[in-house]
């Protein structure tokens, strides 16, 4: 008896030190994800100072003076060196102000806003819909291992695991927008300031191409850790304890089966960031990523810096958040 | 997909050689590397044997199949079957290329991350997450735009993008086996570093290099043939499978052909890609004893 | 005896895709408030048996005959939904780990009270009930932890509180005290003698561990290749084994007490569907005769009470057992200790000391083991002393010269001389290698020798450790786990060492593969070698070493010949080690 209280406290302490641990951890993470993200700024700014051709002439055009170029350079700030240069502009970031369009004069801020707005409506909207839907195809498909319905899910997952996004949109669209059953638009253009919830049949396809890329891989890992789980030591004794099939799934199994799948999920999400920039192009959706195309098109460098950044904080948002809820685990070990 | 990784016990059970072997004898690995290999062929050979030249309007545009344009014609009135045969060699060249540069610089980082650990393991694998913080897709947008649609630079910026995947997956097979009995007893009795990671733990994890290649191939495939869609690799008129799919989807209604024929090579590739992974996956896991 | 509680009678698991037999028409009786072992090496079907018994049998199994009647009820006719109903209310399970049981995401309250039936909210004076019963805290606190948050021990507690929580009339414990140290092992089995006596439950007790079902069991069926073999009272069948494969066992088991031979069982245990006409023990056994290869032997009652499937059990329990322990004397090395020479050796991990001014002297040619339980820091010791653990200070010297710490620092003749064995066979071998590659690796390398050279070399030491050389061709996956060890004892030869260190080598073996594991580092210590053993395992200590170290949190308790230290310990923490530490009782010839 004495002895079980000892070694009780010895795992209160452990548990204590547990939760130190991940909070330190936690805490390290945000710290290298801060630096991630200026080494990241870093790249970015260098990267766009690379762009071949002078900001100047650009705005002004090949008529311009040299004494109006030199002008435009100092006003820009673009005479200082590039140190100095990379300083201004993310202290301007830090301040809420990544400067101002080269091509519309607007501030950048503005230019995004309502962009981000969309972009991350539309990926919200594929997120709420993926995620139910992956977890009860990977379920079904797991609870009917081997079955007709199992190998079906497995077969068309993967090839729509396999398949580029634009590849899945422009099927779609040969499907339900232009040829086959045309009953949804196959561009998802938008009224301007009008949110995209308000149009929803626009955004049905960018929606469902999303679904399709991101789900199929979310689906896929539900599936295979339900299996994992089902076949682990704890079911076995659940079974052996006479609980009902209810209870040994819903209680025992998806826990668990969902504390491994919710940092993917999060892992899902920030592909479809990444999809998004080709989803956008393909439905002509005025977003981030179409903003993205237009800018580098046009040498907009303050829109495409702001732009490039925003998707890698987001993308480092979602990461954190996976290590978050994996619950301080190194889940990478 | 299923991305095992390699277990110390994983010997247990299996023979080493002839694992290429085993392999090969899995259906889906088989099916998948047909695919590959068919539609490599086909992008090799199809641009010695088009039947029209590829870049030269031959009809009227979004001309619907005949018997001369079993494909009918695209949207400059080119013909779809000919560019179809010349558009797939970039691909076929460029995806391996970026999949082997990405998966062999990933699996070394990877690797050697794991057996040395400390601060060469932190150095690396931070740098992999700065890598990872950037999709391929915006790196590569980037880099077109300062350097042009240059092929060797969409397959190394391919190859970056696929390494930092790489090296974490790699990194995790290797870990067990720098803790594994007979690594210790090599670095105990002072076997070289470089002869332990090669001649010792390399052979231990080709199961999940192989499926790390099929992987990395067909997200090669995918990421390239992104490119060519949204304009910032092959270059138009040049043929191009994901560049026909862009330049044609204004007729789609009128001609989907022109859309849905390269859609088709596409898939092919990246579905025989996805095959040999999952295939391979499937052979280690039925040698771990692990049912999947 | 009262009326019997259980009754297994022709109960059969086969494998589902071939039909081969797991568990071979196993009966059993067993009457409540008593404690039946089921002993087994791996393999033996002891585990499947314990499934079985609660009409459950893995994926890839199947139930295929007999009847498991608990309190008149037949388990194996009920369907489905009733024999969920009877699990855990009239037959209840305590599994080998309950670290992989207990369902991590769930807290102990929860999985405590979930056996207990539809009743939801069992009442709370109930469950503080039960785990006093079980000697655990009851405080809210506790019930609201999860499993990862307690030690082993304290989780074995708990999956016995929920095997027990609703009075089932039968526990099956299957090896619950495997991967416990001797004193949580030595407090859960006083636990189960005591559930079982006041609750009156009859409890089906499977090990591996003679002494552990010596301790704990009443009576005792010995398994093997899937039949029962031997039945009868545990102390009747253990002092005096009728059966040639008990008596076998028996002889392979090293004893705390004294040391002797350990008699190894030559040949493998058949694996599942080698069906063999006749005994399936007759190829190992050392009584065979041609009768016993052509028909299976039936299991038959002796005039003792007891059950024995041989046909010869009769003559043979006539014959005094030739199977009697030899006393095995030794001549202990003596030396002035300083071959090897470790002096105020401390080491860390992450900053916490795990091992603080460790110091001592081995002889040349002597064996010295080094003994402790979880967490003592032996493994950090011998990490330390291959020269692969970072965070360490202390002096070295060996075979008369300063050694440096860390293993690429040491001269190339030190590293050849210092040789390693592990513990865990299956990963000691490169699995991609050959066993040929494996062995040639070492003398390339280190001792340059050209490939014939080496080839040779390999054929010599694959000889000394009696592994046929039609095995250098083969994987490591190919060959049983005391062959690895033999393997890894080879490669380690091949290099020529003067002092060989043995980290556990024998605790992921069989006794009778850890007899012939055991002989044949004894064989090396006559040759010469000097020898440190690592290892938890006390008996194997009286065994094979001269010197015997004892560590606790990290620090030398208590030294010497290990037959003082042994027989007469003086530091309490020896002494309470030797107390727990259960031992086969001696067996007596007629």
């Amino acid at each position: 008896m004495r002895t079980a209280t000892r070694t009780s406290e010895v795992a209160t302490t452990d548990a204590g030190r547990r939760r130190r641990r991940r909070g330190r951890f936690l805490l390290l993470r945000l710290l290298q994800g801060v630096l991630t993200l200026l080494v990241v700024s870093i790249l970015i700014f260098v990267a766009t100072q690379l762009l071949p051709g002078d900001v100047a002439r650009v705005i002004l055009g090949d008529a311009a003076t040299p004494e109006r170029l030199a002008a435009l350079r100092v006003q820009l700030g673009l005479d200082l060196p590039v140190h100095q240069q990379y300083l201004n502009w993310l202290g301007g970031v830090l301040r809420g102000d990544p400067g101002q369009s080269l091509v519309t004069g607007r501030p950048v801020l503005d230019m995004v806003g309502v962009r981000l707005v969309n972009s991350l409506t539309l990926a919200g909207v594929a997120m709420l819909v993926m995620l139910p839907l992956a977890l009860l195809a990977g379920v079904s498909a797991a609870r009917r291992r081997g079955k007709l319905l199992d190998r079906l899910f497995l077969g068309t997952s993967m090839i729509a695991n396999a398949t580029p996004e634009f590849v899945i949109g422009s099927v779609l669209v040969v499907l339900l927008g232009t040829t086959v059953w045309p009953i949804l638009p196959p561009v998802a253009l938008l009224p301007t300031g009008q949110s995209p919830l308000m149009h929803l049949p626009s955004i049905a396809l960018p929606v469902l191409t999303l679904v399709i890329a991101g789900g199929a891989y979310l689906a896929r890992l539900v599936r295979v850790s339900f299996i994992d789980v089902m076949s682990s030591e704890y079911i076995q004794m659940a079974k052996l304890k006479g609980l009902s099939e209810r209870r040994i799934v819903y209680r025992h199994a998806l826990p668990n089966a969902l504390g491994a799948v919710i940092p993917a999920a999060s892992l899902v999400a920030a592909i479809t960031i990444g999809g998004i920039v080709v989803v956008e192009y393909l439905f002509a959706y005025p977003g981030i990523g179409s903003l993205l195309l237009e800018s580098i098109r046009s040498r907009d460098l303050p829109v495409i810096q702001a732009v490039v950044l925003i998707i890698a904080a987001s993308y480092f948002i979602l990461n954190f958040l996976a290590d978050t809820l994996a619950g301080g685990r190194d889940r990478r070990a | 997909m299923d991305i095992p990784s390699g277990s110390p016990t994983a010997g247990r059970a299996s023979r080493a050689p002839g694992m290429a072997r085993r392999f090969l004898r899995s259906g889906q690995v088989r099916l998948g590397v047909g695919l590959v290999l068919a539609t490599t062929a086909f992008a090799l050979l199809g641009p010695l044997l088009t039947p029209f030249d590829p870049l030269r309007s031959v009809s009227m545009a979004y001309a619907p199949p005949d018997a001369a344009h079993p494909l009918g014609t695209d949207n400059l009135g080119r013909d779809v079957l000919s560019r179809l045969m010349a558009g797939g060699i970039h691909l076929a060249w460029m995806a391996p290329a970026a999949a082997i540069l990405g998966v062999g610089s990933g699996a070394a980082i990877g690797m050697i991350a794991a057996f040395r650990g400390g601060i060469v393991d932190a150095v690396l694998m931070r740098t992999m997450d700065v890598l990872l913080a950037f999709p391929g897709i915006l790196f590569a947008l980037l880099f077109v735009s300062i350097v042009g649609p240059q092929p060797w630079l969409l397959i190394l910026i391919t190859a970056i993008a696929l390494m930092p995947g790489c090296a974490r997956v790699i990194r995790g097979a290797t870990l067990p086996f720098t803790a594994s009995e007979f690594v210790l007893w090599g670095r105990a009795v002072g076997l070289a570093p470089r002869r332990i990671l090669v001649g010792e733990i390399l052979p231990n994890v080709t199961s999940p290099l192989m499926v790390e290649f099929g992987i990395r191939l067909m997200l090669a495939v995918g990421l390239l043939a992104s490119l060519s869609f949204i304009g910032y690799g092959i270059q138009a008129p040049t043929p191009d499978w994901g560049l026909m799919v862009s330049e044609n989807r204004s007729g789609l209604s009128i001609q989907p052909l022109a859309v849905v024929a390269p859609i088709i090579f596409i898939v092919l590739y990246t579905v025989g890609g996805n095959l040999i992974a999952e295939g391979a996956a499937r052979v280690i896991g039925r040698t771990e004893g692990k049912v999947r | 005896m009262t009326g019997s509680e259980v009754e297994v009678s022709g109960l059969e698991v086969a494998v589902e895709a071939t039909g081969a037999l797991i568990v071979d028409d196993v009966s059993l009786r067993l009457a409540s408030g008593h404690v039946m072992g089921v002993v087994g090496e791996s393999g033996s079907g002891k585990s499947t048996l314990a499934l079985a018994m609660l009409g459950y049998a893995k994926q890839g199994a199947r139930i295929s005959a007999g009847h498991v009647v608990v309190d008149g009820v037949d388990l194996l006719s009920l369907s489905e939904r009733e024999l969920r109903a009877v699990r855990g209310r009239k037959v209840a399970y305590v599994p080998q780990d309950p670290a992989t049981a207990l369902n991590p995401a769930l807290s102990i309250r929860t999985q405590l009270t979930e056996g207990l039936g539809r009743r939801r909210e069992v009442s709370l004076p109930a469950l503080r009930e039960l785990l006093r019963a079980v000697g655990l805290p009851d405080d809210d606190g506790f019930l609201k932890r999860r499993p990862r948050e307690l030690s082993g021990g304290q989780q074995q507690r708990i999956a016995i509180a929920m095997a027990i929580a609703a009075d089932p009339r039968l526990v099956v414990f299957d090896e619950p005290t495997t991967g416990l140290d001797v004193s949580t092992q030595a407090r859960v089995l006083e636990l189960v003698r005591r559930l079982c006596r006041e609750r009156s439950m009859a409890a089906v007790y499977v090990s591996h561990d003679l002494a552990v079902v010596a301790d704990v069991a009443d009576t005792v069926i010995v398994m093997y290749a899937g039949q029962v073999v031997e039945a009868g009272p545990t102390r009747d069948v253990i002092t005096r084994p009728n059966h040639p494969y008990t008596r076998a066992l028996l002889a392979a088991v090293p004893s705390v007490g004294e040391r002797h031979r350990l008699i190894p069982i030559r040949g493998r245990a058949p694996a599942v569907g080698d069906a063999t006409p006749g005994c399936s023990y007759a190829p190992r056994c050392g009584f065979a005769i041609d009768a016993c290869r052509t028909a299976d032997p039936p299991l038959a009652a002796t005039s003792g009470g007891r059950l024995v499937r041989c046909i010869r059990h009769e003559e043979l329990a006539a014959k005094p057992s030739v199977t009697d322990r030899v006393p095995d004397l030794r001549a202990a090395a003596a030396g002035d200790g300083d071959f090897l020479r470790v002096s105020g050796l401390s080491a860390y991990y992450a900053g916490r000391q795990v091992l603080s001014d460790v110091s001592f002297g081995l002889a040349r040619g002597e064996c010295l083991a080094v003994v402790g339980e979880s967490g003592s820091g032996k493994t950090t010791m011998s990490r330390c002393l291959i020269g692969l653990h970072g965070e360490q200070e202390g002096d070295y010297r060996f075979d008369g010269a300063a050694m440096p710490a860390r293993a690429e620092r040491r001269s190339a003749s030190t590293r050849r001389q210092l040789q390693y064995v592990f513990q865990n066979p299956y990963g000691s071998l490169n699995p991609r290698r050959s066993i040929e590659q494996n062995l040639t690796a070492p003398t390339r390398d280190l001792l340059g020798m050209d490939a014939e050279a080496s080839r040779r070399r390999a054929r010599e030491v694959l000889d000394r450790v009696e592994i046929p050389a039609a095995l250098l061709a083969r994987y490591p996956g190919e060959l049983s786990g005391g062959q690895l060890q033999r393997v890894a004892i080879a490669r380690a030869l091949a290099c020529e060492p003067k002092l060989l260190l043995c980290d556990e080598v024998t605790s992921a073996l069989d006794v009778s593969v850890q007899a012939s594991v055991v002989e044949l580092l004894r064989s090396l210590l006559d040759d010469g070698l000097s020898m440190i053993f690592v290892t938890h395992n006390l008996a194997v200590v009286r065994s094979i070493a001269d010197r015997v170290i004892v560590l606790n949190g990290g620090r030398i308790v208590e030294s010497g010949g290990t037959e003082e230290v042994l027989s007469a310990p003086t530091h309490p923490y020896t002494q309470a080690l030797m107390t727990d530490t259960l031992d086969v009782p001696k067996s007596t010839s007629i």
